[in-house]
């Protein structure tokens, strides 16, 4: 029988998988090779080692559209315009690593009916934005305060009859859905597949089938546009996956802010029970999408915990310890978990340093958190980056943004465990501050 | 205690069932709408002190605000006229253009209230001309822009370059916050301070007018 392979072995694999150059096409041997330098940079400062010079990532939002001119809606509906406008972005700053834009399938959002968001130029009269507007979530409460027991006996049950019906007009039929258990004796089916039959239900297939193929056109041109930039830039994508905080899945489109921060006080035992409900499928959401790509990186942005949303001791009780089982799931998976500490995250650093997450296994952003106390806390067992101001970006020089970077290597990026970023995702800069950011990472960034 | 002082800690303490059976209690003693309101007050003091401390956080925030508004359901069929309080100083405030974020906002606010300034709030996603036309009406001496966008920074320009049009700049000193927001930012758009949280907004706020 074959031995077990561990956690840190299904880690390798999927740093090999990403690194490896089989099956991707590279313009020249040398552009293979800067590919597999910069996955090995990052690996490197993952593993808290120094690499030869500090990984630069650039988080962008609207910024590649508003910089090749094209409006945020034509962004989410002519593909053709945002693959040349992500293109030309790339071309033009040459980032070591893919950047992220707002290119999306608006078609499918379309087709789904999807009310949880408004964006550019949707064709649901009450979901549409002026092309100039990036998306936005619109926030509510999609869950209401009684359906906890419902939530909490099956997550998804409740997600694909409740919740989906809600956020997903055309998918409403789902409310219908039989239970699948029917197939288990062959004289149930019919009945199955009657009840499936009605006009909503199918419906709401037809309607899922068409989004499928529709993000199906998106994904033929957002893959070749990645395999672009890897073959001729020789550009790694940063992420492989996503997945949020239990609490942030409960308290961002179930109950809302607002609903989850009353139920702390109404319902603390119920908000305990789904958090620790939601936890498993927080694990499986990120692996599943980590083992597709086969990219180790699993994005986690982090909301509603932050300094200023909670009390420490409530950040002990409801947030931590199901997003650190999340964590420690997902690394046991091989994943690496790519944590994107929004807001200030000053009073928390100790209770994350305190909790015995393995070395080496994850990896930190900070927005608004200082760094020096970071560097304190983490240092010795994961790394991070992050913290470079929008402010900067957008309404700074490109010589006060070289100091700033400057300094921040400088304080904290000596020892290799770091990465340079901005602290939030840049959706309007100037574009001299967005070069004279890269060029700093080249000047000081590189280790004797 | 008395019925009064026992509301205003069910309110500060959080116990929103004990604090709405309370308020009935009051009225139904035949206390005046006045003095509910009163206790409400005295405990949101206690609750902004809190908040202030870094005792009490949003949760917190929140629940006192559910707490006050279902309170205010029970006494409002009772209350003849709004009672005068005297204030300190007309504050205005709003998240700017394209931005509707409003939970920090709010929080400022509800910390500005409580440190008796009157408020009016113009909630989220204003336009530039509303500001514009409330500072007419209002009379505010300060004005306060709140944005976490950075597309908000474009917003506080111009909503800050439409009172000058408006001929209304030099009468109202305008605090920008929110998310980013920080020096750079201040000098961009031209506003005449800015700060990082809510007790920034309430201390501009008593520098500028006093109280
Ligand atoms: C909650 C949240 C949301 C909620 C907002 C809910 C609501 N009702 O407000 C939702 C989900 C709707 C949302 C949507 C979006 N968001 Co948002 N959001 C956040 C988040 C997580 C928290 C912000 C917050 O409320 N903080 C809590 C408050 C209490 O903290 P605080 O800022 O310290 O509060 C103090 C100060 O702000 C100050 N203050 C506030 N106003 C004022 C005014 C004055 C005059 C003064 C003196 C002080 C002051 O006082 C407050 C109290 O002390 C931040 C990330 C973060 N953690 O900061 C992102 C963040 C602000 N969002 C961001 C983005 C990009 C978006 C979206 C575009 C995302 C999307 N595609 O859906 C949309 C845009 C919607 C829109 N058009 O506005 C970005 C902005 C990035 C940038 N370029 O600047 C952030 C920073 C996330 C990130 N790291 O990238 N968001």
């Amino acid at each position: 029988m074959q031995a077990q392979t561990t956690s840190e072995q299904k880690m390798e694999a999927l740093f090999a998988a990403w690194m490896s150059t089989e099956g991707k096409s590279f313009v020249s041997p040398e552009v293979a090779q800067t590919y597999q330098r910069r996955v090995q940079r990052f690996k490197d400062v993952v593993q808290l080692k120094k690499p030869d010079q500090v990984p630069t990532i650039l988080l962008t939002g609207g910024f590649v559209a508003d910089y090749a001119g094209i409006s945020h809606g034509e962004m989410m509906y002519d593909y053709e315009k945002a693959a040349r406008a992500i293109l030309k972005f790339h071309e033009d700053f040459q980032p070591d690593y893919q950047a992220a834009s707002n290119f999306l399938p608006g078609p499918a959002f379309d087709r789904l009916g999807y009310v949880l968001y408004r964006w550019p130029g949707s064709k649901i009269p009450s979901q549409s934005l002026p092309p100039t507007m990036p998306f936005q979530m619109v926030e509510a409460e999609y869950m209401r305060a009684d359906e906890y027991d419902q939530l909490i006996a099956d997550p998804e049950y409740f997600c694909l009859r409740v919740y989906v019906p809600r956020i997903c007009k055309a998918l409403g039929g789902w409310q219908l859905l039989p239970t699948f258990f029917a197939t288990m004796e062959m004289p149930f089916i019919p009945f199955w597949l009657g009840v499936s039959g009605a006009p909503p239900v199918m419906e709401a297939f037809q309607a899922f089938l068409e989004a499928v193929r529709l993000n199906a056109e998106y994904g033929a041109v957002s893959g070749r546009v990645s395999a672009e930039l890897m073959s001729k830039y020789g550009m790694p994508g940063t992420i492989g996956g996503f997945s949020k905080a239990p609490f942030d899945i409960l308290g961002d489109t179930l109950r809302g802010t607002r609903g989850v921060m009353l139920d702390m006080y109404r319902c603390p035992d119920k908000v305990l029970a789904a958090v620790e409900r939601l936890t498993p499928i927080a694990i499986q959401m990120g692996l599943q999408a980590a083992m597709m790509s086969q990219h180790p990186f699993v994005l986690i942005p982090l909301h509603k915990g932050a300094d200023g949303f909670m009390s420490r001791e409530d950040f002990k009780k409801f947030y931590w310890p199901t997003l650190k089982a999340t964590l420690l799931g997902l690394i046991e998976g091989g994943a690496v978990p790519f944590l994107f500490v929004e807001g200030g995250y000053n009073e928390r650093l100790d209770i994350i340093a305190e909790s015995g997450l393995p070395a080496g296994r994850t990896i930190w952003l900070f927005d608004r958190t200082d760094m020096k106390a970071v560097k304190k806390f983490f240092g010795s067992w994961a790394c991070f980056g992050g913290n470079v101001p929008a402010s900067l970006f957008y309404a700074g020089t490109p010589q006060e943004m070289e100091t700033y970077v400057r300094d921040l290597i400088e304080t904290v990026g000596q020892d290799g465990g770091f990465f340079l970023s901005p602290g939030v995702v840049v959706d309007q800069a100037r574009p001299e501050n967005v070069r004279a950011y890269l060029e700093a990472a080249r000047k000081y960034g590189v280790y004797g | 205690m008395s019925l009064k002082n026992s509301l205003v800690h069910a309110i500060a303490e959080m116990q929103e069932e004990e604090a709405i059976r309370l308020t009935r209690a009051m009225v139904d003693s035949g206390a005046s709408p006045m003095e509910v309101l009163d206790a409400a007050r005295e405990a949101m003091d206690i609750v902004g002190q809190r908040y202030e401390k870094g005792i009490y956080f949003l949760p917190e925030l929140m629940m006192a605000g559910e707490i006050l508004s279902q309170m205010a359901e029970i006494v409002k069929p009772l209350l003849a006229q709004a009672p005068a309080v005297k204030k300190h100083g007309r504050v205005l405030i709003g998240t700017v253009a394209g931005d509707i974020h409003d939970i920090g906002k709010n929080i400022v606010v509800f910390m500005l209230d409580v440190n008796g300034f009157e408020v009016m709030d113009l909630g989220v996603d204003v336009p530039p001309q509303k500001f514009v036309e409330a500072v007419k009406e209002f009379k505010p001496q300060v004005v306060g822009l709140s944005g976490f966008l950075t597309l908000a920074f474009d917003s506080m320009k111009e909503t800050i370059k439409a009172l000058e049009v408006a001929g209304l700049r030099n009468q109202v000193k305008v605090m920008i916050g929110g998310g980013s927001v920080d020096e750079h930012v201040r000098a961009y758009t031209g506003a005449d301070a800015w700060g990082r949280d809510a007790m920034a907004a309430v201390n501009l706020a008593k520098q500028w007018i006093g109280g």
